[in-house]
């Protein structure tokens, strides 16, 4: 009977509906939340090359200091930003509030600028720490 | 009509017998995250490119240690109970729908062992 299953019609999907900032970054959410899943190698691997020695720890801190590593490294931050903004965003619905439509549009743009403005300023920070 | 019985009802746990247990979890870790992660961030920006006796010295210090500690556990409990929605709502084969239940499983708690044991050998073996 699997073929009756198989051949039912199906429910309109994401490409019959005009994207729209809420729901763009809904789906943001989620596919920032899978990518900071399998970043955690990256951080795992920082950390375990700190407890392997100096040399292999100066090896792991050179790939990192790559221009393809900063380049990842700050997708990361930006990942990691754009998921607890959006975290917040949820918060704030679990809470009750925020369900008004042009309320709700105006804070998924705002997930999206703070999450920038933020990733810059971590950077900047980082960049004046050293 | 509702065709629950009064036992059902105020035991509130559903058919899957976990009531709101993974909503609430994911919550309550994604309440500790965020300061978690605001700590471990800045601890990231300012050790990122250190050196390794300058990055040693910090993961020393026992604050960090426990904090970091602490960040592990919130976000990889956070991480795996996120995965198992994403793998619920994807994947409808039955076999490869558990295969890769089991090995989010794994995999968040290989990590935590990988991290934990980072931490605490730098904090108790330098």
């Amino acid at each position: 009977m699997t073929d009756v299953t198989r051949s039912r019609p199906l429910s309109p999907h994401l490409q019959i509906y005009k994207p729209i900032p809420t729901m763009v970054m809904s789906i943001m959410h989620r596919i920032t939340g899978g990518a900071l899943y399998f970043g955690t190698i990256l951080v795992a691997w920082w950390l375990i090359a700190a407890a392997s020695g100096a040399a292999y720890y100066d090896w792991v801190n050179w790939l990192f200091g790559t221009l393809i590593g900063k380049l990842v490294l700050f997708g990361y931050t930006w990942v990691l930003m754009h998921h607890m903004l959006g975290g917040l965003r949820h918060l704030v619905w679990d809470l009750g509030y925020g369900y008004e439509k042009h309320f709700a549009t105006k804070m998924a743009k705002a997930t999206l600028a703070g999450s920038v403005t933020l990733t810059l300023v971590i950077w900047i920070i980082g960049a004046l720490l050293r | 009509m509702d065709m629950r019985t009064p036992l059902g009802k105020v035991r509130g746990l559903g058919s899957a017998k976990e009531g709101t247990d993974h909503f609430w979890r994911q919550r309550l870790t994604a309440v500790s995250n965020i300061p978690l992660l605001i700590f471990f961030v800045f601890f990231v920006a300012r050790y990122a490119g250190a050196s390794h006796a300058e990055l040693l010295a910090a993961l020393a210090n026992p604050f960090v240690a426990v904090i970091l500690g602490l960040v592990v556990a919130s976000a990889l409990i956070h991480m795996r109970i996120g995965m198992q929605v994403i793998i619920e709502d994807y994947v409808h084969a039955e076999g490869v729908k558990i295969a890769l239940l089991m090995l989010n499983t794994f995999f968040a708690i290989a990590i935590g062992g990988l991290f934990l044991f980072a931490i605490l050998k730098i904090a108790f073996a330098g």
